[in-house]
């Protein structure tokens, strides 16, 4: 006569269960991780941000409000996916999250360096379309495996920052309130209304 | 009737943990195959059936079977369309099915917690 299998407690599998469902939904592929409303809300302070920084005298001032709206975007786009995560039951650092993460922090911190960089040489500039430019390298190599809407969100930060570079008589504020006021609005609305907020 | 009479079975059996006080444990979700069609389904839009096979590496049969009692019980429904000359089924989750996911997943969690106190 065989022994009889040992039972499986119930919570092992409950969490077996949650484990498979977290998988399943990762390989679904179509979840984002990335926050719509939380971009919304990131244009929205990128649009006040750009009214402050263009009445600043020094360029110290005009860079210091930038870094500010940097950190409050970055606070603003930590939790917004983390709420989003929340909502869809998967931790922050599931997949999607983890995928975004890893491919979305190496431009982001060459354009940590260039901007020390040009800074220190008196260039200021050329800092919108650098910021553009690498924010949106950052958004398309972090947002590849996410849904269509995201990395093409990325190139239209690229082509942004591409015409700052260029056309470098326009004002500054004008080109980051369009980018980072305007392209975050747009597509962070298409993302919060389509891909479940 | 029998089928309705199964059905009903498969809904409402209560786990033996916590029968007398905790919610009932939604059977038609239960199932591993049924769970992954909704987990799928929760995060997308709409799949085809080619995509859920492919997505959860199974049969045409066993992929049937299961998506039709969601549909039965309302859970995702199935739009019918021909791409050319190809039959193309389309499954999307509806309201009651991610209200039953979500259930389930609350019933998950509070399963686990329940351990995690004891």
């Amino acid at each position: 006569m065989g022994t009889r299998p040992e039972p499986v407690p119930m919570h092992a599998h409950a969490i077996d269960n949650l484990r498979y469902i977290r998988k399943t939904m990762e390989r679904a592929g179509s979840f984002t991780a990335v926050p719509g409303i939380g971009g919304m809300l990131m244009g929205s302070t990128a649009l006040v941000a750009a009214w402050i920084a263009s009445h600043q005298a020094s360029g110290f001032s005009w860079m210091a409000v930038w870094l500010g709206e940097a950190l409050l975007a970055l606070a603003i786009g930590i939790a917004g996916a983390e709420l989003k995560s929340r909502r869809a039951k998967l931790a922050l650092v599931s997949g999607p999250a983890r995928k975004f993460v890893a491919g979305f922090s190496p431009a982001m911190i060459a354009g940590a360096v260039l901007t020390a960089v040009l800074f220190r040489a008196g260039h200021p500039e050329f800092l919108p379309g650098v910021w553009m430019l690498l924010y949106g390298a950052a958004v398309v190599s972090g947002g590849w495996a996410s849904v269509w809407v995201v990395p093409v969100m990325g190139a239209c930060f690229m082509a942004a920052g591409s015409a700052a570079l260029w056309w470098t008589g326009i004002p500054n504020d004008a080109f980051l309130a369009a980018g980072f006021g305007g392209l975050h609005i747009i597509f962070g609305t298409v993302i919060a209304v389509k891909y479940g907020g | 009737m029998a089928g309705k009479n199964t059905a009903r079975k498969e809904r409402d059996i209560s786990p033996a943990i916590g029968a007398a006080t905790a919610p009932k444990l939604d059977r038609l979700v239960h199932e591993r195959l049924r769970l992954g069609i909704l987990s799928a389904l929760s995060v997308n839009e709409s799949l085809t059936f080619t995509e859920l096979k492919k997505l959860l590496e199974t049969t045409d049969g066993n992929l049937s079977v299961h998506a039709r009692k969601l549909e039965e019980a309302g859970y995702v429904s199935c739009t019918k369309s021909f791409e050319g000359r190809v039959p193309r089924s389309d499954f999307k989750i509806t309201a009651a099915g991610r209200k039953a996911l979500e259930r389930y997943l609350d019933h998950m969690e509070a399963l686990i917690q329940a351990m995690r106190e004891k």
